[in-house]
Protein backbone atom coordinates (compact mmCIF):
# COMPACT_ATOMS: atom_id res chain seq x y z
CA UNK A 1 0.00 0.00 0.00
CA UNK A 2 2.75 2.42 0.96
CA UNK A 3 4.62 1.47 -2.20
CA UNK A 4 1.52 2.24 -4.28
CA UNK A 5 1.31 5.65 -2.79
CA UNK A 6 5.00 6.40 -3.24
CA UNK A 7 5.14 5.17 -6.83
CA UNK A 8 3.98 8.38 -8.55
CA UNK A 9 6.68 10.31 -6.69
CA UNK A 10 9.45 7.90 -7.61
CA UNK A 11 10.14 9.20 -11.12
CA UNK A 12 10.34 12.94 -10.37
CA UNK A 13 12.40 12.35 -7.21
CA UNK A 14 14.89 10.11 -9.00
CA UNK A 15 15.23 12.57 -11.85
CA UNK A 16 15.80 15.47 -9.49
CA UNK A 17 18.35 13.54 -7.47
CA UNK A 18 20.24 12.46 -10.59
CA UNK A 19 20.24 16.01 -11.88
CA UNK A 20 21.44 17.39 -8.57
CA UNK A 21 24.33 14.91 -8.46
CA UNK A 22 25.23 15.59 -12.10
CA UNK A 23 25.22 19.35 -11.50
CA UNK A 24 27.42 18.93 -8.40
CA UNK A 25 29.95 16.68 -10.11
CA UNK A 26 30.31 18.74 -13.26
CA UNK A 27 30.23 22.10 -11.41
CA UNK A 28 27.43 23.19 -13.71
CA UNK A 29 27.64 26.77 -14.94
CA UNK A 30 24.63 27.57 -17.10
CA UNK A 31 22.16 30.30 -18.05
CA UNK A 32 19.35 27.84 -18.58
CA UNK A 33 19.78 25.08 -16.00
CA UNK A 34 20.25 25.03 -12.26
CA UNK A 35 20.39 22.17 -9.75
CA UNK A 36 17.18 21.52 -7.77
CA UNK A 37 18.75 22.70 -4.51
CA UNK A 38 19.46 26.13 -6.07
CA UNK A 39 15.94 26.27 -7.51
CA UNK A 40 14.39 25.58 -4.12
CA UNK A 41 16.65 28.16 -2.49
CA UNK A 42 15.62 30.76 -5.10
CA UNK A 43 11.96 29.84 -4.63
CA UNK A 44 12.15 30.28 -0.86
CA UNK A 45 13.96 33.59 -1.26
CA UNK A 46 11.41 34.89 -3.79
CA UNK A 47 8.54 33.71 -1.60
CA UNK A 48 9.90 35.43 1.51
CA UNK A 49 10.74 38.73 -0.19
CA UNK A 50 7.14 38.72 -1.50
CA UNK A 51 8.07 39.08 -5.17
CA UNK A 52 6.39 35.79 -6.09
CA UNK A 53 3.32 36.34 -3.88
CA UNK A 54 2.79 39.79 -5.42
CA UNK A 55 3.18 38.44 -8.93
CA UNK A 56 0.79 35.59 -8.12
CA UNK A 57 -1.78 38.06 -6.87
CA UNK A 58 -1.51 40.11 -10.09
CA UNK A 59 -1.81 37.07 -12.34
CA UNK A 60 -4.69 35.53 -10.43
CA UNK A 61 -6.53 38.85 -10.24
CA UNK A 62 -6.35 39.31 -14.01
CA UNK A 63 -7.17 35.66 -14.68
CA UNK A 64 -10.18 35.56 -12.35
CA UNK A 65 -11.59 38.92 -13.45
CA UNK A 66 -11.36 37.81 -17.07
CA UNK A 67 -12.86 34.45 -16.13
CA UNK A 68 -15.78 36.14 -14.35
CA UNK A 69 -16.56 38.46 -17.26
CA UNK A 70 -15.98 35.84 -19.97
CA UNK A 71 -18.01 33.14 -18.30
CA UNK A 72 -20.88 35.54 -17.53
CA UNK A 73 -21.06 36.45 -21.23
CA UNK A 74 -20.62 32.84 -22.34
CA UNK A 75 -23.23 31.63 -19.85
CA UNK A 76 -25.89 34.13 -20.90
CA UNK A 77 -25.29 33.55 -24.61
CA UNK A 78 -25.20 29.79 -24.04
CA UNK A 79 -28.53 29.83 -22.19
CA UNK A 80 -30.12 32.06 -24.83
CA UNK A 81 -28.86 29.88 -27.70
CA UNK A 82 -29.78 26.71 -25.86
CA UNK A 83 -33.37 27.77 -25.22
CA UNK A 84 -34.08 29.35 -28.55
CA UNK A 85 -33.16 27.20 -31.52
CA UNK A 86 -33.95 29.96 -34.09
CA UNK A 87 -31.63 32.40 -32.31
CA UNK A 88 -28.89 29.79 -32.29
CA UNK A 89 -29.30 29.17 -36.02
CA UNK A 90 -29.32 32.87 -36.83
CA UNK A 91 -26.13 33.51 -34.89
CA UNK A 92 -24.32 30.41 -36.12
CA UNK A 93 -22.21 32.04 -38.85
CA UNK A 94 -21.29 35.00 -36.64
CA UNK A 95 -20.17 32.77 -33.77
CA UNK A 96 -18.25 30.41 -36.04
CA UNK A 97 -16.49 33.37 -37.64
CA UNK A 98 -15.29 34.89 -34.37
CA UNK A 99 -14.56 31.75 -32.36
CA UNK A 100 -11.51 30.47 -34.26
CA UNK A 101 -9.60 33.72 -33.78
CA UNK A 102 -6.74 32.72 -31.45
CA UNK A 103 -7.20 34.73 -28.24
CA UNK A 104 -3.60 35.86 -28.31
CA UNK A 105 -4.15 37.54 -31.70
CA UNK A 106 -6.26 40.13 -29.89
CA UNK A 107 -3.18 41.15 -27.96
CA UNK A 108 -2.00 43.91 -30.34
CA UNK A 109 -5.54 45.31 -30.64
CA UNK A 110 -6.00 45.54 -26.89
CA UNK A 111 -2.47 46.88 -26.62
CA UNK A 112 -3.17 49.97 -28.73
CA UNK A 113 -6.69 50.41 -27.36
CA UNK A 114 -6.01 49.89 -23.65
CA UNK A 115 -2.24 49.99 -23.14
CA UNK A 116 -0.31 47.77 -20.73
CA UNK A 117 -1.81 46.63 -17.46
CA UNK A 118 -4.71 44.65 -16.08
CA UNK A 119 -7.34 45.81 -18.52
CA UNK A 120 -5.83 44.40 -21.70
CA UNK A 121 -5.12 41.10 -19.99
CA UNK A 122 -8.64 40.86 -18.59
CA UNK A 123 -10.16 41.50 -22.02
CA UNK A 124 -8.10 38.77 -23.66
CA UNK A 125 -8.79 36.27 -20.88
CA UNK A 126 -12.51 37.08 -21.07
CA UNK A 127 -12.53 36.53 -24.84
CA UNK A 128 -10.85 33.14 -24.41
CA UNK A 129 -13.28 32.07 -21.66
CA UNK A 130 -16.46 32.91 -23.57
CA UNK A 131 -16.28 30.03 -26.04
CA UNK A 132 -15.98 26.89 -23.90
CA UNK A 133 -18.67 28.34 -21.63
CA UNK A 134 -20.97 29.18 -24.55
CA UNK A 135 -20.62 25.83 -26.31
CA UNK A 136 -20.98 23.64 -23.24
CA UNK A 137 -23.80 25.66 -21.67
CA UNK A 138 -25.68 25.55 -24.95
CA UNK A 139 -25.43 21.80 -25.18
CA UNK A 140 -26.24 21.43 -21.46
CA UNK A 141 -29.39 23.54 -21.81
CA UNK A 142 -30.41 21.64 -24.92
CA UNK A 143 -29.93 18.38 -23.04
CA UNK A 144 -32.40 19.29 -20.30
CA UNK A 145 -35.15 16.75 -19.83
CA UNK A 146 -38.02 18.06 -22.03
CA UNK A 147 -40.59 17.24 -19.39
CA UNK A 148 -39.03 19.83 -17.09
CA UNK A 149 -39.74 22.45 -19.73
CA UNK A 150 -43.30 21.16 -20.02
CA UNK A 151 -43.68 21.57 -16.28
CA UNK A 152 -42.47 25.14 -16.48
CA UNK A 153 -44.99 25.79 -19.24
CA UNK A 154 -47.77 24.18 -17.22
CA UNK A 155 -46.85 26.37 -14.25
CA UNK A 156 -46.90 29.41 -16.55
CA UNK A 157 -43.51 30.58 -15.40
CA UNK A 158 -42.21 33.72 -17.04
CA UNK A 159 -39.00 33.61 -19.05
CA UNK A 160 -36.84 34.93 -16.19
CA UNK A 161 -38.37 32.51 -13.68
CA UNK A 162 -38.07 29.63 -16.07
CA UNK A 163 -34.35 30.29 -16.47
CA UNK A 164 -33.72 30.82 -12.75
CA UNK A 165 -35.84 27.93 -11.47
CA UNK A 166 -35.60 25.26 -14.15
CA UNK A 167 -32.89 25.84 -16.74
CA UNK A 168 -29.94 26.86 -14.57
CA UNK A 169 -30.46 24.26 -11.81
CA UNK A 170 -30.91 21.48 -14.36
CA UNK A 171 -27.85 22.43 -16.40
CA UNK A 172 -25.67 23.45 -13.46
CA UNK A 173 -23.49 20.34 -13.14
CA UNK A 174 -22.35 20.58 -16.76
CA UNK A 175 -22.04 24.35 -16.55
CA UNK A 176 -19.63 23.84 -13.68
CA UNK A 177 -17.53 21.49 -15.79
CA UNK A 178 -17.36 24.23 -18.42
CA UNK A 179 -16.38 26.70 -15.72
CA UNK A 180 -13.59 24.40 -14.57
CA UNK A 181 -12.18 24.12 -18.08
CA UNK A 182 -12.47 27.89 -18.54
CA UNK A 183 -10.58 28.51 -15.29
CA UNK A 184 -7.68 26.45 -16.60
CA UNK A 185 -7.77 28.36 -19.88
CA UNK A 186 -7.93 31.68 -18.00
CA UNK A 187 -4.71 30.94 -16.13
CA UNK A 188 -2.94 29.76 -19.29
CA UNK A 189 -3.99 32.83 -21.27
CA UNK A 190 -3.10 35.23 -18.45
CA UNK A 191 0.42 33.80 -18.12
CA UNK A 192 0.85 33.77 -21.90
CA UNK A 193 -0.14 37.42 -22.23
CA UNK A 194 2.30 38.33 -19.46
CA UNK A 195 5.11 36.41 -21.09
CA UNK A 196 4.41 37.87 -24.51
CA UNK A 197 4.10 41.51 -23.60
CA UNK A 198 2.36 42.60 -20.41
CA UNK A 199 4.85 43.64 -17.69
CA UNK A 200 2.92 42.34 -14.65
CA UNK A 201 2.48 39.06 -12.84
CA UNK A 202 4.15 35.67 -12.93
CA UNK A 203 4.74 35.66 -16.68
CA UNK A 204 6.64 38.94 -16.52
CA UNK A 205 8.53 37.62 -13.47
CA UNK A 206 9.79 34.56 -15.30
CA UNK A 207 10.78 36.63 -18.36
CA UNK A 208 12.68 39.04 -16.15
CA UNK A 209 14.50 36.20 -14.42
CA UNK A 210 15.48 34.81 -17.82
CA UNK A 211 16.74 38.16 -19.05
CA UNK A 212 18.75 38.57 -15.85
CA UNK A 213 20.31 35.15 -16.60
CA UNK A 214 19.08 33.88 -13.24
CA UNK A 215 18.42 30.28 -14.25
CA UNK A 216 17.62 29.26 -10.66
CA UNK A 217 14.99 31.98 -10.25
CA UNK A 218 13.54 31.30 -13.70
CA UNK A 219 13.07 27.61 -12.95
CA UNK A 220 11.70 28.50 -9.52
CA UNK A 221 9.03 30.60 -11.25
CA UNK A 222 8.33 27.75 -13.66
CA UNK A 223 7.89 25.34 -10.75
CA UNK A 224 5.64 27.82 -8.94
CA UNK A 225 3.46 28.39 -12.02
CA UNK A 226 3.14 24.61 -12.31
CA UNK A 227 2.11 24.35 -8.66
CA UNK A 228 -0.50 27.11 -9.10
CA UNK A 229 -1.96 25.43 -12.18
CA UNK A 230 -2.05 22.05 -10.46
CA UNK A 231 -3.59 23.44 -7.27
CA UNK A 232 -6.28 25.35 -9.17
CA UNK A 233 -7.19 22.23 -11.12
CA UNK A 234 -7.27 20.10 -7.97
CA UNK A 235 -9.40 22.65 -6.12
CA UNK A 236 -11.97 22.86 -8.89
CA UNK A 237 -12.17 19.09 -9.32
CA UNK A 238 -12.69 18.72 -5.55
CA UNK A 239 -15.38 21.41 -5.64
CA UNK A 240 -17.08 19.68 -8.54
CA UNK A 241 -17.12 16.31 -6.72
CA UNK A 242 -18.36 17.94 -3.56
CA UNK A 243 -21.09 19.98 -5.19
CA UNK A 244 -22.35 17.66 -7.86
CA UNK A 245 -20.95 14.19 -7.27
CA UNK A 246 -21.45 11.95 -10.24
CA UNK A 247 -23.92 14.29 -11.93
CA UNK A 248 -21.13 16.30 -13.53
CA UNK A 249 -19.22 13.35 -14.92
CA UNK A 250 -21.51 12.93 -17.90
CA UNK A 251 -20.49 16.29 -19.27
CA UNK A 252 -16.76 15.79 -19.08
CA UNK A 253 -16.32 14.77 -22.69
CA UNK A 254 -18.40 17.15 -24.76
CA UNK B 1 -28.68 19.76 -46.74
CA UNK B 2 -32.42 20.11 -46.64
CA UNK B 3 -34.14 23.20 -47.91
CA UNK B 4 -34.92 24.52 -44.44
CA UNK B 5 -31.28 24.15 -43.41
CA UNK B 6 -30.16 26.16 -46.44
CA UNK B 7 -32.65 28.90 -45.67
CA UNK B 8 -31.46 29.04 -42.05
CA UNK B 9 -27.87 29.22 -43.24
CA UNK B 10 -28.71 32.12 -45.56
CA UNK B 11 -30.52 33.91 -42.74
CA UNK B 12 -27.52 33.33 -40.51
CA UNK B 13 -25.15 34.78 -43.10
CA UNK B 14 -27.44 37.79 -43.39
CA UNK B 15 -27.22 38.30 -39.63
CA UNK B 16 -23.44 38.16 -39.82
CA UNK B 17 -23.53 40.66 -42.69
CA UNK B 18 -25.71 42.85 -40.47
CA UNK B 19 -23.03 42.80 -37.78
CA UNK B 20 -20.39 43.80 -40.32
CA UNK B 21 -22.64 46.63 -41.49
CA UNK B 22 -23.03 47.77 -37.88
CA UNK B 23 -19.23 47.66 -37.53
CA UNK B 24 -18.96 49.82 -40.68
CA UNK B 25 -21.49 52.26 -39.25
CA UNK B 26 -19.64 52.52 -35.94
CA UNK B 27 -16.41 53.19 -37.81
CA UNK B 28 -18.00 55.71 -40.21
CA UNK B 29 -19.67 57.65 -37.43
CA UNK B 30 -16.36 57.64 -35.55
CA UNK B 31 -17.95 56.33 -32.37
CA UNK B 32 -14.57 54.72 -31.75
CA UNK B 33 -11.40 56.46 -32.83
CA UNK B 34 -10.26 55.19 -36.26
CA UNK B 35 -6.80 54.74 -34.76
CA UNK B 36 -8.14 51.74 -32.81
CA UNK B 37 -10.98 50.54 -34.98
CA UNK B 38 -10.78 50.63 -38.77
CA UNK B 39 -13.97 49.95 -40.68
CA UNK B 40 -14.35 46.62 -42.46
CA UNK B 41 -13.73 48.45 -45.75
CA UNK B 42 -10.27 49.59 -44.62
CA UNK B 43 -9.45 46.20 -43.10
CA UNK B 44 -10.45 44.51 -46.36
CA UNK B 45 -8.42 47.00 -48.40
CA UNK B 46 -5.40 46.30 -46.18
CA UNK B 47 -5.91 42.58 -46.67
CA UNK B 48 -6.03 42.94 -50.46
CA UNK B 49 -3.06 45.32 -50.50
CA UNK B 50 -1.04 43.00 -48.25
CA UNK B 51 -1.68 40.05 -50.51
CA UNK B 52 -1.05 41.89 -53.78
CA UNK B 53 2.30 43.14 -52.52
CA UNK B 54 3.15 39.65 -51.26
CA UNK B 55 4.03 40.80 -47.71
CA UNK B 56 1.05 39.26 -46.02
CA UNK B 57 1.30 36.03 -47.99
CA UNK B 58 4.89 35.46 -46.91
CA UNK B 59 3.96 36.15 -43.27
CA UNK B 60 1.05 33.73 -43.55
CA UNK B 61 3.33 31.07 -44.99
CA UNK B 62 5.81 31.70 -42.15
CA UNK B 63 3.15 31.13 -39.51
CA UNK B 64 1.78 28.07 -41.28
CA UNK B 65 5.29 26.62 -41.47
CA UNK B 66 5.99 27.11 -37.77
CA UNK B 67 2.65 25.63 -36.93
CA UNK B 68 2.95 22.66 -39.27
CA UNK B 69 6.50 21.65 -38.34
CA UNK B 70 5.87 21.97 -34.61
CA UNK B 71 2.57 20.17 -34.84
CA UNK B 72 3.91 17.32 -36.95
CA UNK B 73 6.90 16.84 -34.66
CA UNK B 74 4.54 16.85 -31.68
CA UNK B 75 2.22 14.36 -33.35
CA UNK B 76 4.99 11.88 -34.14
CA UNK B 77 6.66 12.19 -30.75
CA UNK B 78 3.34 12.30 -28.89
CA UNK B 79 1.98 9.17 -30.50
CA UNK B 80 5.28 7.31 -30.06
CA UNK B 81 5.68 8.28 -26.39
CA UNK B 82 2.00 7.75 -25.72
CA UNK B 83 2.15 4.28 -27.25
CA UNK B 84 5.22 3.45 -25.21
CA UNK B 85 3.66 4.60 -21.95
CA UNK B 86 0.14 3.47 -22.67
CA UNK B 87 1.01 -0.07 -23.73
CA UNK B 88 2.81 -0.94 -20.52
CA UNK B 89 1.05 -1.16 -17.20
CA UNK B 90 4.25 -0.47 -15.31
CA UNK B 91 5.06 2.68 -17.28
CA UNK B 92 1.53 3.90 -16.71
CA UNK B 93 1.85 3.45 -12.96
CA UNK B 94 5.17 5.25 -12.71
CA UNK B 95 5.05 7.92 -15.41
CA UNK B 96 1.39 8.89 -15.77
CA UNK B 97 1.11 10.74 -12.40
CA UNK B 98 4.05 12.99 -13.32
CA UNK B 99 2.35 13.76 -16.64
CA UNK B 100 -0.86 14.61 -14.80
CA UNK B 101 1.11 17.12 -12.77
CA UNK B 102 2.59 18.71 -15.88
CA UNK B 103 -0.69 18.86 -17.78
CA UNK B 104 -2.26 21.97 -16.16
CA UNK B 105 1.06 23.84 -16.51
CA UNK B 106 0.59 26.83 -18.82
CA UNK B 107 2.87 25.68 -21.64
CA UNK B 108 3.86 29.22 -22.53
CA UNK B 109 5.80 29.28 -19.23
CA UNK B 110 8.35 27.04 -20.97
CA UNK B 111 9.15 29.88 -23.42
CA UNK B 112 11.68 31.70 -21.19
CA UNK B 113 13.47 28.40 -20.52
CA UNK B 114 13.56 27.67 -24.24
CA UNK B 115 14.89 31.17 -24.94
CA UNK B 116 17.63 30.68 -22.35
CA UNK B 117 18.63 27.38 -23.93
CA UNK B 118 18.21 28.06 -27.63
CA UNK B 119 18.14 31.85 -27.97
CA UNK B 120 15.61 33.82 -30.03
CA UNK B 121 15.76 31.41 -32.93
CA UNK B 122 13.57 29.36 -35.22
CA UNK B 123 14.64 26.28 -33.26
CA UNK B 124 13.33 27.83 -30.05
CA UNK B 125 9.93 28.42 -31.69
CA UNK B 126 9.76 24.86 -32.99
CA UNK B 127 10.71 23.45 -29.60
CA UNK B 128 8.06 25.51 -27.80
CA UNK B 129 5.33 24.71 -30.32
CA UNK B 130 6.15 21.01 -30.29
CA UNK B 131 6.37 20.96 -26.49
CA UNK B 132 3.00 22.64 -26.15
CA UNK B 133 1.25 20.60 -28.82
CA UNK B 134 2.54 17.25 -27.59
CA UNK B 135 0.42 17.09 -24.43
CA UNK B 136 -3.07 16.69 -25.86
CA UNK B 137 -1.78 14.10 -28.35
CA UNK B 138 0.28 12.12 -25.87
CA UNK B 139 -2.38 12.07 -23.16
CA UNK B 140 -5.04 11.10 -25.68
CA UNK B 141 -2.83 8.27 -26.96
CA UNK B 142 -2.20 6.99 -23.43
CA UNK B 143 -5.90 7.13 -22.70
CA UNK B 144 -6.76 5.43 -25.97
CA UNK B 145 -4.27 2.63 -25.33
CA UNK B 146 -5.53 2.13 -21.79
CA UNK B 147 -9.13 1.91 -23.00
CA UNK B 148 -8.61 -0.81 -25.61
CA UNK B 149 -11.10 -3.63 -25.28
CA UNK B 150 -9.24 -6.20 -23.10
CA UNK B 151 -10.54 -9.14 -25.12
CA UNK B 152 -8.57 -7.86 -28.10
CA UNK B 153 -5.38 -8.21 -26.06
CA UNK B 154 -6.42 -11.75 -25.14
CA UNK B 155 -6.86 -12.53 -28.81
CA UNK B 156 -3.39 -11.11 -29.47
CA UNK B 157 -1.91 -13.29 -26.76
CA UNK B 158 -3.52 -16.45 -28.08
CA UNK B 159 -2.21 -15.57 -31.55
CA UNK B 160 1.22 -15.01 -30.00
CA UNK B 161 1.62 -11.62 -31.61
CA UNK B 162 4.72 -9.60 -30.80
CA UNK B 163 4.44 -6.34 -28.87
CA UNK B 164 5.06 -4.31 -32.03
CA UNK B 165 2.34 -6.17 -33.87
CA UNK B 166 -0.08 -5.68 -30.97
CA UNK B 167 0.55 -1.94 -31.03
CA UNK B 168 0.35 -1.61 -34.80
CA UNK B 169 -2.56 -3.94 -35.47
CA UNK B 170 -4.74 -3.66 -32.40
CA UNK B 171 -3.97 -0.80 -30.03
CA UNK B 172 -3.23 1.97 -32.53
CA UNK B 173 -6.34 1.50 -34.71
CA UNK B 174 -8.60 1.25 -31.69
CA UNK B 175 -7.03 4.34 -30.08
CA UNK B 176 -7.24 6.29 -33.35
CA UNK B 177 -10.40 8.30 -32.50
CA UNK B 178 -8.79 9.53 -29.26
CA UNK B 179 -5.52 10.32 -31.00
CA UNK B 180 -7.18 12.31 -33.79
CA UNK B 181 -9.25 14.27 -31.28
CA UNK B 182 -6.03 15.08 -29.43
CA UNK B 183 -4.36 16.16 -32.66
CA UNK B 184 -7.25 18.51 -33.46
CA UNK B 185 -7.01 20.05 -30.00
CA UNK B 186 -3.27 20.55 -30.24
CA UNK B 187 -3.60 22.30 -33.60
CA UNK B 188 -5.14 25.29 -31.79
CA UNK B 189 -2.34 25.19 -29.24
CA UNK B 190 0.22 25.14 -32.06
CA UNK B 191 -1.33 28.22 -33.71
CA UNK B 192 -1.40 30.20 -30.47
CA UNK B 193 2.17 29.30 -29.58
CA UNK B 194 3.36 30.14 -33.11
CA UNK B 195 1.91 33.62 -32.74
CA UNK B 196 3.43 34.09 -29.27
CA UNK B 197 6.87 32.93 -30.41
CA UNK B 198 6.75 35.19 -33.46
CA UNK B 199 5.85 38.14 -31.24
CA UNK B 200 8.66 37.39 -28.80
CA UNK B 201 11.43 36.34 -31.15
CA UNK B 202 10.53 38.55 -34.11
CA UNK B 203 10.30 35.55 -36.43
CA UNK B 204 8.76 35.96 -39.84
CA UNK B 205 5.04 35.40 -39.39
CA UNK B 206 1.62 36.85 -38.69
CA UNK B 207 2.44 37.34 -35.00
CA UNK B 208 5.24 39.70 -35.93
CA UNK B 209 3.00 41.37 -38.53
CA UNK B 210 0.22 42.19 -36.07
CA UNK B 211 2.65 43.39 -33.41
CA UNK B 212 4.52 45.70 -35.80
CA UNK B 213 1.24 47.04 -37.20
CA UNK B 214 0.08 47.78 -33.66
CA UNK B 215 3.36 49.50 -32.78
CA UNK B 216 3.01 51.72 -35.87
CA UNK B 217 -0.73 52.29 -35.20
CA UNK B 218 -1.61 50.89 -38.62
CA UNK B 219 -4.90 49.52 -37.38
CA UNK B 220 -6.17 48.41 -40.80
CA UNK B 221 -3.12 46.17 -41.30
CA UNK B 222 -3.53 44.93 -37.74
CA UNK B 223 -7.13 43.89 -38.30
CA UNK B 224 -6.19 42.29 -41.60
CA UNK B 225 -3.65 40.14 -39.72
CA UNK B 226 -6.14 39.20 -37.01
CA UNK B 227 -8.77 38.26 -39.60
CA UNK B 228 -6.21 36.12 -41.38
CA UNK B 229 -5.32 34.38 -38.11
CA UNK B 230 -9.00 33.62 -37.54
CA UNK B 231 -9.30 32.20 -41.05
CA UNK B 232 -6.18 30.10 -40.47
CA UNK B 233 -7.59 28.67 -37.25
CA UNK B 234 -10.90 27.93 -38.92
CA UNK B 235 -9.55 26.30 -42.09
CA UNK B 236 -6.92 24.15 -40.35
CA UNK B 237 -9.44 22.79 -37.87
CA UNK B 238 -11.89 22.03 -40.70
CA UNK B 239 -9.12 20.25 -42.61
CA UNK B 240 -8.29 18.05 -39.63
CA UNK B 241 -11.97 17.28 -39.08
CA UNK B 242 -12.25 16.14 -42.69
CA UNK B 243 -9.22 13.88 -42.33
CA UNK B 244 -10.71 12.61 -39.09
CA UNK B 245 -14.00 11.72 -40.75
CA UNK B 246 -12.26 9.96 -43.61
CA UNK B 247 -9.89 7.99 -41.38
CA UNK B 248 -12.67 6.96 -39.03
CA UNK B 249 -15.11 6.02 -41.77
CA UNK B 250 -14.34 2.33 -41.17
CA UNK B 251 -15.67 2.62 -37.64
CA UNK B 252 -19.27 3.21 -38.55
CA UNK B 253 -19.21 0.30 -40.99
CA UNK B 254 -17.29 -2.03 -38.68
CA UNK B 255 -19.70 -1.57 -35.81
Amino acid sequence: MSLDRARPLLLPLTLMLAFELWARFTHLQSDSLAPPSAIFAALTAALTDLSIPTATRDTLFAAFSGLAIGSAIGLSLGIAFGISRPLDRLMEVTVEAIRPIPSIALLPITLIALGFGYRMEIVIVAFACIWPMLIMTRSAVRGIEPRLMEVSRALRLGAAQRIAKIVIPAALPRIFVAFRLSAGIALIVAVTVEIAINPIGLGAGIMLAQQALRADLMLAYLLWIGVIGYALNLLLIAAQRRLFGRAALTGDNP
Amino acid sequence: MSRAAILWRIASILVAAGFIAAWQLVADLRLVSPVFLPGPDRAWAALVRGFSSGDLASKLIGTLEHMAYGWLAASIAGIALGALIGSSRMMRAYVAPSLEFLRPLPVSAIIPVAIAMLGLTQGMALFVIAFGAIWPIMLATIHGFAAVEPRLYEVARSLQMSRGAVIGKIALPSALPDILAGMRLSLTVALILSVVCEILAGLDGLGQWVLLSARAFRSADLFAGVILLGVTGYLTSIAVSLVEQRMLAWQSTAR
